[in-house]
């Protein structure tokens, strides 16, 4: 059994930053589209994504021992299905609005490939503090990405927040269309290469001086 | 039975609500095997294959077991256990059945377990309450839309990699970004039919 040696706080930086789920890894892209379209819906998202990778991960964590490897992939299964019902019915009844437009994708929180990873990579082979560490850095990494797709979307698209109206005049329509949603995402994208490129220059700039 | 609400249905569910494009599903496969034209046909003959028989198999669940039992709330978890358990034995019996079959299309079959549109589709059908030709109909739909969206993307692609794109850009940027234009293609479809 491969344990890890990193700190909680440096696996939980890691989730967010380095092995981000949307940005770095593109798994789990299907919800960073869908559900950006306001911020309300992305944070949403994101809080529900939290929920759930962290407690799989603890789940897991703490079964990992009674769990025959031959079967781990249905068992996995079972437990991410048990806590997305969960979150799926407490939206249903607490967060009505915001679930008649986002349920379907809630649901499919069961098909994340970031959740399922997470539980095969790292949960089933460590004890319960550090995976519930990564568990929350890679939800919270997940949400971070949604907050930030989402406030472009929202503000360009409809010139508001949260609802609120900020910018007056015009907004981009394309924006919250579909086709936003992919133009978004992909700029993005390129920003986080090309900032990382700055930043990797910089660093052997530093070095050879 | 009305076929011309079959063939709506049909239609709908691969032009005007495509997955890929509006709904925004598949997404994960969608960009990780469309980068050869070969694979992107494999796997869209596989997924249309399974689309369809995971819809008919999860209906005949959903009425005759889930709702006499009243236990519908049950659906995410029953409905991922039958398209697990459908996945796995078709991946068995054609490794048994047709060897050549299995090495071309069985790394497909793996990947398909995890993917939302194989789960969203018979989602959408209890949500719905489509009757079982219905059902069919729309798991088809869907299968074929997500199979034009994949050679559409695959043949883009192909020809995108001996373009000179900025170094930021390169790889899944530029596809999201493609897929983007694609979207708004896609959008010209709404209003073809209203069901």
């Amino acid at each position: 059994m491969a344990h890890t040696d990193k700190s909680n706080w440096e696996l939980i930086k890691n989730g967010m930053f380095s092995e981000n789920t949307i940005f770095r890894m593109a798994i789990s892209l299907c919800p960073s589209i869908a559900v950006t379209n306001s911020l309300k819906n992305g944070f949403s998202m994101g809080i529900a994504v939290i929920f759930v990778q962290t407690m799989v991960n603890l789940t897991v964590s703490l079964i990992r021992n009674f769990i025959n490897p031959k079967i781990r992939i249905p068992i996995f299964m079972l437990v991410i299905a048990g806590y997305v019902s969960i979150i799926d019915m407490s939206m249903a009844a607490w967060a009505r609005p915001v679930y008649k437009q986002i349920g379907l994708y809630i649901q499919l929180i069961v098909a994340f490939a970031s959740i399922f990873a997470r539980a095969e990579v790292f949960a089933v082979k460590n004890r319960v503090v550090p995976s519930i560490a990564d568990g929350l850095g890679m939800g919270i990494g997940f949400f971070l990405a949604m907050i930030v797709i989402s406030f472009f979307r929202e503000l360009l698209g409809k010139g508001s927040l949260w609802g609120m109206p900020i910018v007056s005049g015009n907004p981009l329509l394309i924006m919250i269309l579909p086709a936003g949603g992919f133009f978004a995402v992909g700029i993005l994208m390129g920003f986080f290469n090309w900032m990382d490129a700055r930043i990797a220059a910089r660093k052997t700039a530093a070095e050879t001086t | 039975m009305d076929f011309e609400k079959l063939f709506q249905l049909v239609i709908a569910a691969s032009l005007i609500n495509n997955f890929v494009f509006t709904r925004f599903l598949g997404l994960c496969i969608f960009f990780g095997v469309s980068k050869k034209m070969e694979t992107a046909v494999g796997m869209s003959i596989t997924f249309t294959a399974v689309m369809v028989i995971s819809a008919a198999l999860s209906w005949v669940v959903f009425k005759y077991i889930m709702l006499p039992l009243d236990i519908t709330f049950l659906k995410i978890i029953v409905f991922i256990g039958i398209i697990a358990a459908f996945v796995q034995s078709a991946d068995t019996i054609m490794k048994k059945v047709s060897p050549a079959l299995y090495y071309k299309l069985g790394i497909y079959l793996a990947l398909i377990t995890t993917n939302c549109i194989i789960l969203a589709v018979p989602l959408i059908n209890s949500g719905e309450g489509y009757s079982f030709l219905e059902s069919m109909s729309f798991g088809l739909g869907s299968g074929l839309g997500f199979a034009l969206a994949l050679v559409i993307m695959a043949s883009i692609r192909e020809k995108l990699e001996l373009a000179d794109i900025p170094a930021p850009f390169r790889g899944l940027p530029i596809s999201f970004i493609v897929a983007g234009l694609l979207a708004l293609a896609f959008t010209g479809f709404s209003g073809l039919i209203t069901l």
